[in-house]
């Protein structure tokens, strides 16, 4: 296992290093890539266990169908690439090879969100997240920072069976997590109390939540919890509920679409269990475009002031009484 | 409605002797026959697209596979996977007269609640090694099921059988597959394309031109050959021979869709549309009447190799 990281690092790093000890410790972990070897930090494991590791070139169509043969065959296949591809050129084949059948294979796609940067809008994938969670059966697993990408890579293995989807990052993240947890829980971590309003972030959005809660305790005198949402699917809904059951009123943030991903997995499980108001951030219905990862994080607004700013519209719908939890619902 | 019960084939040779070609041609009808019992029970299905494989699929199961139907998940047994997924009836028939469920479950293709799905379907049926279904997904499969064999140390001893037809050959990702087949230099993939020039919408040449499917996986870095999908003979001897190769191997099989079936042999128009209960019943007549053939010509073969054996 690797040291903590304290220092600003991207998550795909994680993926990287978590895959290389996977492979360290398990035989039937191979890796897959397609010609992004370098920048989705498979290449570490390609370097240390060449004969596990298969490059399929730009092609992955049948990176994704391999994975199924490999996987029907008593591997554990992680396949690697952006996000873009991942989901959106290779969908048919997750769908029927690996997820129909329910087989034990990790799609780890680097570069999700706008953050990718400069590259723009044609590599910029902000509905991965909604196309995974739509498909049965397939679980989707967005880690906040370095620490929790690396245990969600080795849990991944070691705690999880069937189809996961897990969505990693281009840029350095700075830490929000001090250690390496020794787990992912249910996925639904609460990072700091409050009374006021709940705040659910995944991936790049967790550290602004948590600088986003510091402002508006300090201009606002509100109280927000910051609730890292990492595994959006199955989503633990109890946790959610009484998190809002608590505040009364939540705002999402995530690097995605608003429709189909993190907000609309938090609402759905509110409607019909604790329906309060619930203010998403994220990318309205339009597409990407070129800058550098903090540029475009800024110009659509992904950012720690925007948070805040979602909070203080949606503190004004917040019901003067909150009602309380009514369980007995399961999403999924 | 005319449908007869299916004439018991002998259980398939289980150690020394081999089935001979008239065997295996006799296997074929069987199969074909209950393709068409099977859809006409159905009333829905691909009876064609199942007709123009029967006799790669008949020498596979009888003969070519090494396969144990008693232990469906023996490591080391050779891998058939149906690319072109939508003739799930002729593989259903081959798994059933093999034993790997009771042959009852033909008549519960694509019935709701029921095994057979209207593709294969790795989950609910025992035998089928992967999903397919979806066109040009299951070349890239067999691939996978290569490599991870050759991590296990299998791959000189299990072979990896794939029957594509010609939409497959239209889907980019088969040529993904058979690029990545040959770069990682696979030894024991064998590609049997089922050439029946006939899909939904019109011929493949006026469809989508394939052009010269041999050539292409040659130009890919395969072996490749060309011969007709009917003759058992052939294929028998090109299945053999592609084990024996050292890299992935190609059978482009020259078919006619709805082989066997007088009205629908090579005709434009059936592709998805199940038999109708007198075109089943006149499938059926045909049918039956060559199996009929096929065992008066066995019995006097036998006879004579009775004969032979005595003398």
């Amino acid at each position: 296992m690797p040291e903590a990281k304290t220092e600003p690092i991207a998550t795909r790093q994680a993926y990287g290093d978590a895959l290389v000890d996977l492979g360290e410790a398990h035989e039937d972990v191979v890796a897959l890539d397609a010609d992004l070897a370098v920048s989705t930090q498979s290449i570490k494991f390609g370097k240390k266990f060449p004969e596990r590791f298969f490059n399929c070139g730009a092609a992955e169509a049948n990176m994704m169908s391999m994975s199924c043969g490999l996987a029907a065959t008593g591997k554990v296949p992680y396949a690697s690439t952006f996000a873009v591809f991942a989901t959106g050129r290779a969908y048919d084949q997750i769908r029927l090879g690996i997820a129909h059948n329910e087989l034990k294979a990790r799609i780890c796609a680097s570069h999700g969100g706008v953050s990718l940067g400069e590259d723009g809008a044609s590599h910029q994938m902000i509905e991965d997240i909604a196309l995974m969670r739509v498909m049965p059966k397939m679980q989707v697993v967005v880690p906040a920072d370095y620490n929790q990408a690396y245990r969600a890579v080795i849990e991944s293995y070691e705690r999880f069976e069937g189809p996961m989807y897990l969505r990693f990052g281009r840029p350095a993240t700075p830490a929000v997590y001090e250690e390496i947890p020794d787990t992912l829980g249910d996925g639904v971590d609460i990072l700091r109390e409050g009374r006021d309003i709940s705040i659910f972030a995944c991936g790049h959005m967790v550290w602004r939540a948590l600088e986003a809660a510091e402002t508006l305790a300090r201009e606002d005198g509100v109280e927000a919890e910051v609730v890292n949402v990492a595994i959006i699917k199955p989503l633990a809904s109890e946790a959610v509920i009484e998190s809002l059951a608590k505040t009364g009123v939540g705002v999402t943030a995530e690097e995605h679409r608003v429709v189909g991903g993190l907000a609309d997995a938090i609402r759905e499980a509110a409607a019909e269990q604790h329906p309060v108001p619930i203010f998403a951030l994220g990318m309205g219905d339009r597409f990407g475009e070129s800058g550098t990862a903090e540029a475009c994080m800024e110009y659509f607004g992904l950012t720690a002031a925007g948070i805040a700013e979602q909070a203080r519209e949606a503190l004004l719908k917040k019901p003067i009484v909150s009602h309380p939890p009514i369980h007995g619902g399961e999403w999924g | 409605m005319h449908l007869k019960p299916v004439p018991d084939p002998e259980p398939p040779a289980i150690s020394g002797r081999e089935p001979s070609i008239a065997e295996l041609e006799r296997y074929a009808t069987i199969l074909r026959i209950a393709c068409v019992r099977m859809l006409a029970v159905a009333k829905s299905g691909h009876l064609d697209s199942s007709l123009s494989a029967a006799d790669i699929v008949a020498a596979l199961y009888y003969k070519e596979l090494r396969h144990d139907p008693s232990n469906p998940d023996w490591p080391e047994r050779d891998r058939f996977v149906l690319c072109k997924g939508h003739a799930a009836p002729i593989q259903y028939a081959a798994l059933a007269e093999h034993g790997y469920f009771p042959r009852e479950e033909l008549m519960g293709l694509r019935k709701i609640g029921k095994q057979l799905q209207g593709h294969p379907d790795m989950t609910r049926t025992p035998g089928v090694e992967v999903s397919t279904g979806s066109l040009g997904q299951g070349l890239s499969m067999c691939v996978g099921i290569c490599l991870a064999l050759r991590l296990d140390g299998l791959d000189d001893t299990a072979q990896v059988f794939g029957v594509l037809s010609d939409g497959d050959c239209q889907e980019g990702e088969t040529w993904e597959g058979a690029a990545a087949a040959a770069h990682y230099k696979v030894p024991n993939l064998t590609a049997i394309v089922d050439y029946n020039h006939l899909q939904t919408d019109g011929t493949t040449e006026e469809v989508m031109d394939t052009g010269d499917v041999r050539a292409k996986f040659e130009a890919f870095g395969w072996d490749a050959i060309e011969i007709d999908g009917h003759d058992m003979e052939e294929i028998t001897e090109a299945l053999a021979r592609s084990r024996t190769l050292r890299k992935p191997a190609a059978i482009v099989c020259q078919t006619k869709k709805g082989r066997g079936v007088s009205f629908m042999e090579g005709r434009f128009g059936f592709h998805g549309k199940p038999p109708s209960p007198e075109q089943a019943e006149q499938a059926l007549e045909e049918l039956e009447a060559r199996l009929k053939e096929q065992e008066e010509r066995l019995g006097r073969t036998s006879e004579i190799s009775d004969d032979d054996e005595r003398e």
